[in-house]
């Protein structure tokens, strides 16, 4: 197959970016859209040139470190996938394809397509998790926790922390990535007795950090690799509303 | 002569060990911890949880990850399950059930006190865990749900999905999270252990280098905690993530850790085959598909043929002409024979010319009876995640279909060497996690790894590295500006310069991949005296083709990539040298290390307990030197050393 890539080439945070555009010739339709990425990266290096950079670690779409914005869409064309499970066969022959990086001011571009998500970590440090020592937990069917909310905490513990949804939101919000981790803590009985503390401090870090507020457009939802969806924000605004939290 | 290596074991019975042990470990104020600095580096299972905990007793803990966040470490990749002796299937699992489990599994390679120590906490894990909010799979009672793995006849496996690995991580992630919030754990991301510092064979901290700006810093601690992972990515083609290296290990075994098994590696029966020149890695099937798989190749020639020539389909081959070969080789255990066992039996029928795919190296898992038997929505609750990456993977349909696999690199049971301390021969260094060699013998049970990790992080290091620390909380904190830092940093800065000095026109990837496929020739599924001897002209060309012909563009001052890439690569030429010696010192066949010339009539491993029962720790002498072997014997005194039969 034959492609023209417009890639974003940007050499630090406060240096200006620009597209670079590549042909890449005779390339088999199951090589996936970071090994497409290798293989332009060799040929850089084999001309002397500077490589492109990108984050990517497991390649099976569970670590969150790939994500990359394919034709103005976080993580490519298809639904419910990572970037690193994006394979060519996917593109039509021929076709132009412009890969950027997330463009967030949350996420400022490190080089080229990778981005500094460290503001999720600083949000998951407000209170994403339940304090309990080690040592002091008591035998695990002490708490009988029903299959539902089992499955429910488990969907949105899904998460992987790629930052789809932030990437594609038009007002930067992360309140998908908040909303999920608050889901899965706090709807288990072990997560109650903090629930209300770590809703609060969590959204009042995302305020912090300069990510954007959430209007409800769903797009998040859309782009989510792992399918997440918008009803664990309404449960967070349901929270807030109630004066739960 | 080489020094008797004492592994530290406590006396008394078997059962007794760790309780005694842990009365006799010294512990340290709660007002002199905050003195006391520790470095931590990885941060999966093993380096989350022993951060987190260490920083829950009080210590200064500095952790160290490659990646933006502590929550990329590899372990969140674990697809099936967490084992534990819980008995709530009420099927007659017990402690000691699952330490003879992973013993034998091990092919009786591993140190009787560490593993039955894993089996006994290993409850204290799944308590912990639930603890920490891990949604595992409950039962409609509300009751926690478990499944099967391969190498035991009973249900003690926990799952969260097919995302067990990740669930767990976020656990350890958030508990380090709450250390980080609490000021007691600093975590350094992007940035790369490059040197372990020494002094009169104490750790006394290390070098990193700043993956964003390429800043060589020293940071000083009273010990140090490596948690990084195995080396399968020697391989270049394996189930482990892309940054996954062993360069921290070689850099502690030229610092003077000894390095133990470093030929044990585990090899998946159940991954995605090899289908492209420009693959970057290999998927892995979760070994839970086992439960209600059937692994089978055509009985025929003929219709091994038809389906290469996609004249037939793989269902409308008839019951009779299909070879479930593990049922039929194994009965008992059937398709839930250990790791080691299927590879090499899968290998086996395609070296017989029964392999399907167009390759030839691929054998059929087929869920189709489960489904027909309990029905789709069972199967897609259980495996839904699993067949749709198949699908994303290959473009096939594994609802229409099975499912082809092969075997592929997948873990590490060689590391380095620890006592029963998790302390290594470098006084003040510890290894944790698959970093070690410590719990899995010759081969790893699957859903053990995150078992371990989690063991050794929230529950065996906790309590013997303040031990270590208990003696030393007047002594201050070494000087990062000492010589010892400085002369490190140089050393580490002058590699990065001879490093970046390389200007030819092959990639590392390219170099590296050649490496892979050699080290799968020799050092696979199955190896031989030959075969490796055939190895290591080759290994030294090809070391001299990356010196000579490599070349790395960019600079050392920004994201480099490459440049990351190259270190790896170093460091596995001396890797696989030293694996390549392990390996063919060993003349036995023992779990996923297959000699050729030591098998039985059936064509199974053939131990031999009197001249290897033993495990093979190897230090490291100058560069170009012969490391020395040292040996710990394996003392059995609870169990019969017997045959591994899984028939």
């Amino acid at each position: 197959m034959f492609f023209v890539l417009k890639i974003w080439r940007q050499s630090g945070p406060r240096t200006k970016g620009y597209f670079q555009r590549f042909e890449m010739e005779g390339i088999s339709g199951d090589t996936s859209f970071l090994e497409l990425l290798d293989i332009l990266n060799n040929r850089l290096v084999s001309h002397g040139q500077e490589t492109i950079a990108f984050d990517h670690d497991c390649r099976e779409g569970i670590c969150g470190a790939c994500g990359l914005y394919i034709n103005g869409r976080p993580h490519g064309p298809d639904e419910g996938i990572t970037t690193c499970q994006l394979y060519m066969r996917r593109f039509r022959d021929g076709s132009t394809i412009t890969v950027e990086p997330w463009r967030c001011g949350a996420f400022p571009v490190i080089k080229d397509l990778m981005v500094d998500r460290r503001a999720f970590d600083k949000i998951l440090q407000a209170g994403g998790f339940i304090s309990a020592n080690t040592g002091c937990a008591p035998e695990a069917h002490t708490t009988l926790i029903t299959k539902k909310v089992a499955e429910e905490s488990m969907d949105a513990s899904a998460c992987i922390g790629c930052g789809a949804c932030v990437a594609t939101c038009k007002n930067r919000s992360a309140m998908l990535f908040v909303a999920s981790r608050v889901s899965a803590l706090s709807l288990l009985p072990q997560g109650k007795p903090e629930a209300s503390r770590r809703a609060r401090a969590m959204v009042a870090r995302m305020d912090e950090l300069g990510f954007g507020s959430c209007t409800n457009i769903g797009a998040c939802q859309m782009e989510c690799p792992k399918n997440i969806t918008v009803a664990h924000i309404a449960r967070l605004n349901r929270g807030f509303l109630y004066c739960k939290y | 002569m080489a020094a008797i290596l004492d592994a530290k074991i406590p006396e008394g019975p078997l059962e007794q060990k760790w309780t005694h042990c842990k009365e006799s470990l010294k512990t340290v104020s709660p007002a002199n911890r905050e003195k006391m600095h520790v470095i931590v580096v990885g941060t999966g299972l093993a380096g989350a949880s022993a951060a987190a905990a260490l920083g829950e007793q009080g210590y200064r803990v500095n952790v160290f990850c490659m990646s933006d966040s502590p929550r990329r470490a590899h372990s969140v990749s674990a697809q099936g399950g967490i084992n534990a002796a819980k008995n709530y299937r009420n099927d007659n699992d017990s402690v000691e059930r699952l330490f003879l489990d992973t013993l034998r599994g091990g092919d009786y390679r591993s140190r009787e006190a560490n593993v039955y120590r894993l089996a006994e906490v290993s409850n204290a894990i799944i308590d912990h865990c639930v603890a920490l909010g891990v949604p595992f799979a409950r039962d409609y009672g509300g009751y926690l749900d478990n499944r099967s793995f391969g190498g035991s006849l009973v249900s003690r496996t926990f799952y969260a999905r097919g995302q067990t690995g990740q669930q767990l991580l976020l656990a350890a992630y958030s508990s380090l999270n709450r250390q980080v919030a609490a000021g007691r754990v600093t975590v350094h991301s992007r940035e790369q252990m490059m040197d372990l510092v020494t002094d009169h064979g104490r750790a006394r901290g290390i070098i990193t280098r700043d993956m964003v700006t390429g800043r060589i810093t020293a940071y000083p601690a009273h010990a140090v905690v490596l948690a990084t992972g195995g080396y399968g990515n020697i391989y270049f083609l394996s189930t482990n993530a892309k940054n996954s290296n062993g360069s921290a290990l070689v850099q502690c075994w030229k610092k003077g850790a000894f390095f133990a098994n470093p030929g044990f590696v585990q090899i998946h029966p159940t991954c995605i085959p090899v289908h492209g020149q420009y693959q970057s890695k290999l998927t892995l099937m979760s070994e839970s598909l086992r439960n209600h798989g059937r692994i089978w190749v055509p009985s025929r020639e003929e219709d091994v043929k038809a389906l290469r020539e996609g004249k037939i389909r793989p269902s409308a081959i008839p019951e009779q002409d299909r070879d479930y070969y593990l049922e039929r080789r194994y009965p008992s255990y059937g398709n839930l024979v250990p790791r080691d066992v299927a590879s090499r039996a899968g290998k086996e029928r395609c070296d017989a010319g029964l392999g399907v795919s167009r390759t030839g190296r691929a054998v059929f898992l087929d869920l189709s009876v489960a489904v027909a038997k309990h029905g789709k929505e069972f199967i897609e609750n259980q495996y839904g995640n699993l067949f749709r990456m198949y699908e994303k993977i290959t473009g096939d349909d594994p609802w229409k279909e099975p499912m082809q696999i092969y075997p592929a690199i997948h873990y590490t049971m060689g590391g380095l060497w620890v006592d029963y301390h998790l302390m290594t021969t470098v006084e003040g260094l510890f290894a944790i996690g698959e970093a070690n060699f410590s719990d899995h013998g010759a081969n790893r049970l699957g859903a053990s790894a995150l078992m371990q990790g989690l063991a050794d992080g929230f529950f065996i290091l906790p309590y013997t590295l303040p031990a270590y620390l208990a003696d030393k909380t007047t002594e201050p904190c070494p000087d990062a500006d000492s010589d010892v830092f400085m002369r490190a940093r140089v050393a580490v800065q002058e590699r990065i310069d001879r490093l970046m000095a390389l200007k030819g026109s092959v990639p590392v990837d390219v170099v590296h991949r050649k490496l892979g496929n050699l080290m799968w020739d020799a050092l696979g599924i199955e190896r031989s005296a030959e075969g490796m001897a055939a190895m290591l002209p080759q290994l030294e060309s090809m070391e001299e083709w990356f010196r000579k012909e490599s070349g790395i563009t960019g600079s050392q001052t920004t994201v480099n990539q490459e440049l990351e890439k190259a270190i790896h690569l170093e460091d596995y030429f001396t890797l696989a040298r030293l694996m390549h010696r392990d390996a063919l010192h060993r003349e036995e066949s023992c779990g996923g290390h297959f000699r050729i010339e030591s098998q039985t009539k059936e064509g199974e491993t053939l131990r031999d307990d009197s001249r290897f029962q033993y495990v093979a720790a190897w230090e490291y002498k100058e560069e170009g030197e012969v490391p020395v072997l040292h040996r710990e014997p394996l003392v059995f005194e609870n169990i019969k050393v017997v045959e591994r039969k899984y028939g």
